[in-house]
Parts: C-alpha cells; structure tokens; sequence
C-alpha cells in the first residue's frame, strides 16, 4: 500500500465538473482520489503522506485519446505496448482506444485476451482494445458485438476502413442497437476516394496527385445519419476533415440526433499546404484539406458539433514512409504531442481551454462510458500536469515512440506535461 | 577578366531539372537559347560532339515510352555521353526494390546524370534528395514532363519567334496530364494567354487557378487562337469512366476541320504524341504539314534535351 499524496497548490481544471480553481488533490492510499479543490493545501499534512508541489502548474484529468494504432501483434517494429505507452504518458495520455487493424485483426474474442495481457504486463496506460465491426475488416460479416463487449470490448470500428455495404452497415447498427454496442465509423466512401492521395483541390492539381473529394467523406455520414433514424445505437464518427461535414453535423443535431463526432488533432492544426514538396509524414486519412476546412472544425469543436479531439496516433516505421507519397504508408504519429499541439490553440484563442481539455477527456470518457476523464472522487487517479507556457520545439529524436513519423517536425510549441500519474503513481516526470 | 567568365559562364540555377515550376525564366532562356545552337547540328551529317565526353548518363524509365526515351539517349549520345537505358521490366524493382535503394545501388556506379520516368509524381523530386548527381524529370504521374514544355515552346518560337502575347489552346485530357501542366506553367511564364479545353469530367479540381481560362465548348475555346495543342486521352490511367465513348468524345473534343475554322487562319496544331488518330485529332489534320507540328516537335525534342544534358550535367 502506498503512502497518500497531497498535490497542492495547482490549478485545478475538471471540465467534467466544471472546476476551474487554485487548490490540490489527495490520492488515497489505494491510488483514488480522495479529496479535490481549493480545500486541499498546503496545511495540515498528515506526516506520513507525501507532499508533491505543483508550482502553480495546471492538473487536469489524463488524457483519453479514442484512436491509436499500436503494432501489436504484428507490426511490432512499429510500436509495441511498451513504447505506446511511453510515448503516451509523456503526452499526458492515460487512457487510449487502440484500433483492431493488426495482424490478425482483433475480431474474436480470443485476441481480446491476449491484448489485455500483453497491454497490462508491458504498459502502464489503460488499453482499451476496440474490436472490429466487421471480420478481418473486410466488411461482409459483423463480428460478435455481444461476445466482444462481454470480453470486456468497448467500441467497435474498422479502424482505417469503412463499412461500404450500405445493407451490412443498417444491419450492423440495428444489432448493435439491442447490444448496446458503441459504432465508431472511419468516413470515407471507398469508390469516390479511390486512388486518391490528398485533398482534392489547387494542391493536388499542383503535386500531381490524384485528389480525395470532401464528398466521400459527407456521404458516408449522411448514409449513416439516415440509419441512424431507423436503428437508433450509439454511434460515433471517428474523424471528419471537411467544412461540409461539419455543416451535415451540426444541422443533424440541431435536428435532435443523438451521436457524436471527433477530429484529428492533424486536420485541427495543419493544412493540405504544409504537404508541401511531397512530405510523406502530412499523408494522411482523412486528408489535411483547406485553411478553410480547418477552420470550419474549430467552428465545429466550438459549438459542440465535434465532441472529441484524438491524436490518430499511426506510427510507422521510415521505411514505408520513404518511398514516393502514391507508395507511402498513410498516418502520423501523435499521441505524444496531442495535447502540446492542441494548446496552441488556445494560445492562438481558437478554442478555449476548458473547451479543449473537455475534449480530451470528459467528452471521450463519456462517448466509451468509462470512469476515466475525471477528477471524481473515488476515480483512479489518472493525472496530467501541465506547464501551460513552456515553450519547446518538436524533434523527432525526442520522441518516445517506436515510430518519428511526427507531422510536426521542428513545430515551436508552448505547453508541455510535465507530470503523468496512473493510479496514483508518478508514471512520468519531464525535468 | 574575372568578371567576365562569370558573366559568360553559364550557369542554371538549379541542380536538377524536376519540374518547370522550379525555373526562372533566366534558366528557360539559358535552355532554349542553348537547345537552338544544337538544331543546325541535328540536321548536319556528323552530330557526333565530345561536350559530354567521359560522363554517364542513366536513363531510369519507369513507365514505357517510345519517343522520350529514345530523343534522350539519343541526345546523350549526340553530345558524347555513355548512356546507359534501364530496361524496369526486368529489373529489381520487379523484385520488390524500393525507388531509393534502386536510386542508391545507381548512385554507387557514379552515374553524372539520370533522367527518370515514373508514374508517381514527385518520384524525381524523392530520387534527387538520395543521389550526387544531376536529375532530369522525363515525365512523373500527373505532375511535370519539363522537357515536353520546352520542347514545345522551343518549336513555337522557331515558327513564330516568340511566345509572348500569343493564344495557346491545350485541348483534352487535362486531368491526367503532366504535358498541360508544364505547359501552364512555361507558357505563362513566357506570356502567353492559355484556354484549357476539356470535358468537366477531365479538368483537375481548381484549375484556373494555374492562370488558364476554361472552356468545355470547344469551339469557344478555340477562338483566335495562334496554337492548339491536342493531348491524348490517358486510358492506362483513367479509373473508370470519364466520358461516354470515343465517338462522343471526338464529336465535341476531337480536332476537326471545322472545329480548327474558328481558330486564327495560320493557327498551328502540336501534339505530344502518341496520337490517337480519330479519337481526339482527325486524321487528315494531323498529317497536314502546313499546320502540323508534330514533327517538328520530336526532331526540336532532340536538341532541347542536348540543351538540358549540357547545363544540368554537373562538373562541366
């Protein structure tokens, strides 16, 4: 049993139950939380229980981050369970929804146990393993949704794919309808975006490049929103790209619509120009589209059309990204810097800070219905701290994960964690 | 004296040729100016010349092509160069190879030049980032073909002396063709006012935004103009169906007769070849050597690509 810690004098940010206020928090012996707020200071410390000083920095609940690609099994020079979990602690990540598309894909129930132990033995994150909807992703037969989130599965998505079948798909959500099973869809309409590399506009016309419309994204949703009417089941869109999207979105929930919708903190934060002379890393799915889609998203994530940022962490190795950007692996990896990029938007007063913590982890948390995301009392003491004003610059070689595919090579950024807890456990210190 | 080797000394720019975007017009000048000293040459009965003599040039094509491959090796051969044609087919690219080691394993033999074709665009740009020497861009996907565009230029001047101010229509497949593009680019640099001509379903997204006008009307797009490209319709690249058929195509977009009525009375007709007789060039047109420059084009194609050898081979 551990001693209890008092984290004190902090700046307590709890979008959940909107607290915004100088104080601590107590971790109990257990590793829960004990207390939070502005009660808890500096006085009266039992002398048996730690005192951590936080130097005025802001906590706030560990981050969720709903899509992350790790390589185990299968592509484990990718990224393996400890490397993802390294990588994500030193981002304030601590709870992450890994997505099925490995070799084999997770669609049974017996992958889900050998996920569970390799992500409990090797990591010191929470691995929530997403099954996949359909067998082998390839879209023809739903897996055993019931079976699954039995085992302990709590989302189910074709990860990098889409379910195509519009007949497989409405019987997937009127299933998944009584089994209570969360749907996460990737947008993207296979024969519209066939061969296509980036957004298609000035750029692609420019690279040579053959373009992916905004369209094939816009159409997958409004395919699924129609279902929706019919097969009322939590559904989730994982990432959307587009200002057409955004605008289906919102007008779907003004309409009384119950789902919800993410982004990549990509499409948040670049755009299809930073691709600049062929630059594999910015090859991504969705696309990075317009300076005047990414600015429609912030729109978006302000008004409550988009509930969740995630980092779509897709560590790839150098080789399948050194090659010509039609040949490239698609992806970037991210979980590190989700939430030192996001703040730049904040100090940019895009979106403010409660609002963006919020979606990184009440919103997600709330969406997977885990007890995370929070500073509840009694929750596992999950924490983040943060120096919101430290300034640094992205360098591959710092990066903790298996991967350097980072989007943001030589970004200056302001904002750093510079503690992660898990369970009540300093899991990383940055000095 | 000093002075004036710098100012006689010829020098681009840049070290490769990838593309026309990356040119100023003093590089364009420089090529063009050179490639006319080689005309005369290509015409004589001893073309043999020792510029290049001692260097290596790698032809790298990824793609098939007849007329490129061979006006370049036989450029290389021309100014004195040890030119050596990669046959892809057979090589270890088919055996799984990556673009990069292949440009490394080249690399390695101390090539001076290496012109490349390939059907990824920016598959140039990825090759001269990994290799010591020059590279020469001979068509990449959908993006560039350099040496087309100023070939082509290079056959407008020889006829009408200059580009400036005169009116250039490129006609059809413009979605798949690196040829249109370059020639946006130098023929804009050049000062010439371009109509692209083109069924929707073939103009890239945001085109005009290259400093065309677009017209799917040909007829329209064909008014007074001085030059009419014609472009192939791409099927090894089409995904689909992106028009109706052939007939179709050829009654609103093939080059006709009365279609070229409406173009200026000496307006001159290019192709960059291969042509598909009857499908988007009547056949009578493109045989007609008043108006026809197709000829031209390929035997100005040779001396064009002497021109780039010379200045971007390094170490001269």
């Amino acid at each position: 049993m551990m001693k209890e810690k008092y984290l004190v004098n902090a700046r307590i940010l709890d979008p959940k139950n909107s607290m915004d206020e100088n104080g601590g928090l107590i971790i109990d012996q257990n590793g829960k939380i004990k207390a939070v707020g502005k009660k808890v200071n500096s006085l009266n410390i039992p002398s048996d229980s730690e005192k951590i000083d936080l130097k005025n920095m802001i906590l706030i609940p560990g981050l969720v981050d709903m899509r992350v690609f790790v390589g185990e099994p299968g592509f484990e020079y990718k990224e393996n369970f400890r490397t993802l979990s390294n990588a994500a602690l030193s981002g304030g990540v601590t709870t992450v929804v890994s997505m099925p598309n490995t070799h084999p894909v997770i669609d049974n129930v017996s992958m889900v146990d050998f996920l569970k132990r390799r992500g409990r033995d090797k990591s010191r994150i929470n691995i929530f393993p997403a099954a996949s909807l359909t067998k082998n992703v390839e879209g023809e037969h739903m897996t055993e949704f019931g079976l699954l989130k039995r085992k302990g599965i709590i989302a189910f998505t074709d990860g990098v794919k889409t379910v195509q079948n519009p007949q497989l798909m409405s019987r997937i959500m009127n299933f998944a309808s009584q089994s209570k099973a969360l749907i996460m869809q990737h947008a993207e309409d296979n024969i519209l975006s066939q061969g296509g590399l980036i957004n298609d506009g000035e750029i692609s016309t420019r690279l040579g490049l053959q373009g992916i419309p905004a369209l094939a994204e816009r159409i997958i949703v409004e395919r699924d929103l129609a279902f929706l009417e019919e097969y009322f089941c939590r559904y989730h869109i994982s990432q959307i790209s587009s200002e057409k999207t955004v605008s289906v979105i919102r007008n779907a929930k003004k309409e009384g619509k119950i789902f919800t919708a993410g982004v990549s903190i990509n499409n948040l934060s670049l755009n299809e120009n930073d691709i600049g002379d062929f630059k594999t890393f910015l090859k991504l799915s969705p696309p990075l589209r317009t300076e005047n889609d990414r600015l429609s998203l912030i729109d978006g994530l302000n008004d409550g059309s988009i509930d969740v940022i995630v980092s779509d962490h897709k560590p790839e190795d150098e080789e399948s990204k050194r090659l010509t950007f039609a040949k490239a692996a698609t992806g970037a990896a991210g979980v590190e810097t989700l939430l030192p990029l996001a703040l730049e938007l904040f100090h940019n007063n895009s979106v403010k800070l409660e609002k963006l913590i919020a979606s990184m982890t009440s919103n997600p948390a709330k969406i997977l219905e885990i007890n995370k995301g929070s500073l509840d009392l009694g929750n596992d003491s999950d924490l983040c701290v943060l120096d919101i004003k430290k300034p640094w610059v992205v360098k591959k070689s710092d990066l903790k994960s298996k991967s350097k595919n980072t989007p943001i090579e030589d970004r200056k950024l302001q904002g750093q964690v510079i503690k992660t807890f898990v369970n009540g456990e300093i899991v990383f210190e940055r000095n | 004296m000093a002075i004036i080797k710098k100012l006689k000394a010829v020098k681009i720019n840049q070290n490769h040729l990838l593309g026309i975007q990356d040119l100023t017009i003093s590089d364009i000048s420089q090529i063009l100016n050179e490639a006319k000293t080689f005309i005369g040459l290509n015409k004589s009965s001893s073309k043999k010349l020792d510029l290049l003599r001692g260097k290596t040039q790698i032809n790298l094509f990824f793609e098939p092509s007849t007329r490129t491959q061979s006006s370049f090796e036989l450029a290389g051969k021309r100014l004195g160069a040890d030119v050596m044609s990669m046959n892809i087919v057979n090589s270890a690219i088919k055996k799984g190879e990556t673009l990069i080691d292949t440009a490394m394993t080249l690399n390695a033999m101390h090539p001076d030049i290496i012109v490349v074709r390939h059907q990824d665009s920016g598959a140039p740009n990825l090759l001269s980032q990994k290799v010591n020497c020059a590279v020469i861009n001979a068509g990449d996907g959908r993006r560039e073909h350099p040496t087309q565009a100023l070939l082509d230029a290079l056959t407008i001047i020889n006829r009408r002396g200059k580009i400036e101010g005169l009116k250039i229509a490129i006609c059809g497949d413009i979605l798949h063709s690196r040829v249109a593009r370059s020639n946006i680019y130098l023929m804009n640099m050049l000062g010439a006012e371009i109509n692209v001509v083109a069924p929707k379903t073939l103009l890239p997204h945001s085109i005009e935004r290259l400093g065309v006008k677009v017209f799917t009307d040909m007829k329209k797009g064909l008014d007074k103009c001085d030059i009419v490209m014609m472009l192939r319709l791409q099927h090894e690249r089409m995904q689909g169906s992106f028009v109706p058929s052939p007939r179709e195509y050829y009654e609103y977009f093939g080059l006709t007769q009365d279609k070229l009525a409406l173009a200026k009375k000496d307006a001159l007709i290019m192709h960059p070849g291969p042509m598909n007789r009857g499908v988007e060039i009547d056949t009578n047109l493109a045989d007609d050597i008043n108006r026809s420059l197709i000829r031209e084009q390929v035997e100005l194609g040779v001396a064009v690509r002497m021109a780039c050898l010379k200045l971007f081979c390094k170490n001269i």
